[in-house]
């Protein structure tokens, strides 16, 4: 896996990563959820990790969907 | 055999609900929200599927907002204790139910001022009264949406316009109705609707939660417990966002699966379906028992202003006699007796004897009724 491809979201809770990931997909964004990176947060839940070249796209529509997230990190 | 205790929990459920629990204890069975593996975010969509199920019943915009609990009673604990404190001053109905009026009566000893309006011998709700007793303390209304004894609606879309006006929050226990009538919270304006998923949702017991409007202030909401949520793990303080806030400790997941399949089920057949399918066995039987000499049947006899739960008495016996013979003689089940709501039955007139309650669902049938009916007339007859 090429890692360098990838960002990832964090959100408050696996509730808010799975509801992302449906904002995602309507918008015709591909996604996955992953355990959270260690070096990220010390959170025990998940993330949703999207193609980098996606992220402006993502964060429009997730702010479409008026989701919060925690950040957004390039991994 | 004929089941009509529905309004004390739905039984049969729908195809698919059992299948959903057990392929959830076989397939799926980890933790939602706890961990990053495939089985927890599998756990997680389900519950999360569950939310989404609700959300669309009630018309919720975000599922988010949706509070799982274990029943109604949790939910209306919830928002009562979670938001009320002493000072402020709350309405309610004389024809609630005690998962309403404890916690209520609890508060008003805590210094929370609590008006109880009277409704009608009917179990009707004039919201002129409810108007009448507001005043510049009050915060809230909290209401049944219907009775649980006689099935009377109460007039919700009155009650959330007198809400708006004033800014008070409107709390509906959607316990009798949530499946069986259409709810649509944004339109109904509904603050805070508090549901269970044991009756017309279809789903398991143990299973319910509370739908939290965006007119409530979240950072005023005392949850009931705190602990661990799988969120905010780094904190030793309670997170302060919905659901999570509200939802500590590991879920009824297996529930919550069943539920997402009897919602699922109401959906795919339709609330405005399944009520006029109820409306119609409702109107024959009350019909029926109002023509049997020696029956009095309670509320205002019309199916289309009352939900499929009918409430009535034999002359000459009690109504354990008559649940009794019932259950024996006819395989009949039905609940008789005060139904966790003196204050109904205050209202109604039949404290402290109770009465006959005949829950319908979407599964009952014309046939069911008249064989109940049948059943009624030769019980009165004997008595008589």
């Amino acid at each position: 896996m090429n890692r360098e491809r990838y960002a990832v979201i964090l959100v408050y809770s696996t509730s808010y990563a799975i509801r992302a990931e449906h904002v995602l997909n309507g918008a015709g964004i591909s996604s996955r959820l992953i355990p959270v990176p260690r070096h990220l947060s010390s959170d025990c839940g998940v993330c949703v990790r999207i193609e980098r070249a996606d992220q402006e796209a993502a964060l429009n529509a997730l702010e479409a969907a008026s989701l919060e997230i925690e950040g957004i990190h390039e991994i | 055999m004929i089941y009509f205790d529905n309004a004390a929990t739905s039984w049969p459920k729908p195809p698919g609900v059992a299948e959903a629990m057990v392929r959830f204890i076989n397939d799926v069975g980890a933790n939602p929200g706890r961990a990053g593996h495939r089985l927890a975010v599998q756990a997680g969509r389900i519950v999360y599927s569950a939310r989404e199920a609700v959300a669309e019943l009630f018309n919720v915009p975000d599922p988010l907002r949706v509070v799982f609990g274990h029943n109604v009673t949790e939910a209306l604990n919830l928002a009562l204790r979670g938001l009320l404190r002493p000072g402020a001053h709350v309405v309610t109905s004389s024809m609630e139910h005690n998962s309403m009026m404890r916690p209520l009566r609890a508060l008003e000893r805590q210094g929370v001022a609590l008006t109880v309006v009277p409704c009608s011998p009917e179990g009707v709700l004039d919201p002129a009264a409810v108007e009448a007793v507001l005043r510049p303390d009050t915060v809230m209304i909290a209401l049944n949406h219907a009775s649980n004894v006689v099935g009377t609606l109460l007039p919700v879309a009155d009650v959330a316009a007198l809400a708006r006006d004033y800014d008070l929050l409107l709390l509906v226990d959607a316990a009798q109705t949530g499946g069986a009538y259409p709810i649509d919270v944004q339109a109904d304006g509904i603050d805070l609707l508090a549901f269970t998923g044991h009756k017309s949702l279809c789903g398991p017991m143990g299973t319910g939660g509370l739908v939290v409007g965006e007119r409530v202030d979240v950072a005023r909401l005392e949850p009931l417990k705190r602990g661990g949520t799988g969120s905010r793990s780094e904190h030793e303080e309670q997170p302060d966002f919905l659901p999570d806030m509200c939802e500590s400790g590991t879920p009824n997941a297996v529930g919550l699966a069943g539920l997402d399949a009897g919602v699922r089920w109401v959906l795919e057949r339709g609330v405005a379906a399944i009520r006029t399918h109820e409306v119609t066995l409702a109107q024959r039987l009350i019909d029926g028992l109002s023509g049997i000499r020696g029956v009095t049947v309670y509320g205002e006899l019309d199916a289309t202003r009352q939900t499929a739960t009918v409430s009535f008495n034999v002359a000459g016996l009690e109504p354990s006699d008559v649940g009794l013979r019932l259950d024996e003689a006819y395989g009949i089940m039905c609940r008789v007796g005060l139904h966790c709501a003196p204050a109904a039955h205050k209202t109604i007139g039949t404290f402290p004897v109770g009465t006959v309650r005949f829950g319908l669902s979407a599964f009952n049938t014309l046939e069911e009724v008249d064989t109940a009916l049948a059943a009624v007339g030769e019980l009165a007859r004997e008595a008589g």
